[in-house]
């Protein structure tokens, strides 16, 4: 079966969809997330969707849901590399994912979140 | 077969009759005081068209969307499309084939001496002009709307540059109305711009918009919200007081936007955002 693979970054966790987000697979995602979490005690949680290109309101919903997960969980979820022609399809169903922090890419993902740590756990 | 006698008659006297009918469009043209042509152009393109007239009338079809007429439809199509193209009007395109009448149905008259013999070959022959200049106008009238319609495209790509101010800093200065097609390429312009700068900070400038609506405001708050899911902050500046007080009146909520009403408020808030200020240089 696909999984989506969550990566560990020091103090964030990296979750790069690469793959067309079934329900099956969200909702695995969905829960191995909210695993990792409580076991690393993350403090950040980076959702990379520069690979999605269509997007629909099931997925505008379950990035809505993950982050409001992760926040549950004390960890702060950034999404980042959302493509322009995502951005306007999201807009354009009225899913302005209001409680979702977003960013340009994974770099600029890790400066939102505080990437001093993030460097230092590096090193 | 009247379209056998009508195509006899053009072959015995296929020269004389292009060179009358040359004639005739330049007298035409004349009158009209129409555009340019040289007069080559216009002999090659009629020696053509007759030439392929007679191939298509050789077939014996009168209809003239039949396969057999192929040839002439296809250099009426290039002929209207390239005098569209050049500003005639689609009645001086038409002309092109009306003129044709002249000089045929004389010789016609000259040469068949039957009264009902005469009637049909005259009336079929009408038929078949009629149809192809009819056919001339409405490709004209085609081919101007195809302008008409890039050139409204070249506008909208015009009218909507995004111009860098600062590293990380974008501007968009908006100018005319904002409907939904415009909406549409301020935002993916907006928005592949971001992608190739990796700007923080879009400045919307809207000196230029004349009013402001709930539709037009609506547009606004769906580009910020967009450039915000691409992790850009949107300013909105320029705005009139008018135009502030019409926002008001309408209850339109601009929810947590920046709005600053001049472009250099905007930009001195995005260099303040992105930790940096002008200074004056000491001793000048």
């Amino acid at each position: 079966m696909e999984k989506i693979p969550i990566l560990r970054m020091g103090r964030f966790l990296l979750v790069s969809i690469q793959v067309d987000l079934h329900d099956r697979v969200a909702l695995q995602l969905q829960e191995d997330l909210t695993d990792q979490i409580v076991k690393t005690g993350a403090k950040g949680v980076l959702i990379d969707i520069s690979a999605l290109e269509l997007v629909d309101s099931f997925i505008g919903r379950m990035l809505n849901n993950l982050t409001s997960m992760s926040r549950i969980l004390d960890a702060e979820t950034v999404v980042v590399g959302m493509r322009p022609a995502v951005a306007i399809t999201l807009v354009e169903l009225g899913l302005e994912l209001g409680g979702v922090r977003t960013a340009l890419n994974v770099e600029r993902g890790m400066e939102l979140l505080g990437g001093a740590a993030f460097g230092r756990s590096k090193g | 077969m009247a379209l056998s006698t009508v195509y006899r008659l053009i072959q015995q006297h296929e020269e004389a009759l292009l060179a009358e009918w040359i004639k005739a469009q330049q007298r035409a043209k004349r009158r009209a005081g129409a555009g340019v042509m040289t007069q080559e152009q216009l002999a090659s393109e009629s020696a053509g068209f007759l030439r392929r007239f007679m191939e298509a009338l050789a077939s014996g079809h009168a209809d003239t969307s039949n396969a057999a007429w192929e040839g002439v439809r296809e250099l009426l199509g290039d002929l209207s499309r390239s005098r569209a193209r050049q500003g005639f009007t689609p009645s001086e395109t038409a002309l092109f084939v009306f003129s044709l009448k002249e000089p045929l149905f004389s010789r016609m008259r000259a040469s068949i001496k039957d009264a009902d013999e005469l009637g049909t070959a005259i009336w079929d022959a009408t038929t078949l002009l009629d149809d192809l200049g009819l056919r001339t106008t409405e490709v004209n009238q085609k081919s101007r709307e195809e302008i008409i319609s890039r050139q409204q495209q070249e506008l909208l790509e015009l009218s909507t540059p995004v111009t860098r101010l600062w590293e990380g800093v974008l501007a968009v200065p908006l100018v005319g109305t904002l409907d939904s097609a415009r909406t549409q390429v301020v935002m993916e312009s907006l928005l592949q711009e971001i992608v190739t700068t990796g700007a923080s900070i879009a400045v919307m400038d809207i000196t230029g918009v004349p009013t402001v609506d709930t539709l037009v405001a609506q547009h606004l708050l769906k580009t910020v919200a967009a450039a915000k899911l691409m992790g850009a902050e949107c300013i909105i500046s320029g705005i009139r007081p008018q135009i502030a007080q019409t926002i008001v009146h309408l209850g339109v909520d601009l929810g947590d936007v920046v709005t600053k009403a001049t472009l250099a408020d905007a930009f001195r808030h995005a260099l303040s955002r992105l930790g940096l200020h002008v200074a004056t240089v000491a001793g000048r």
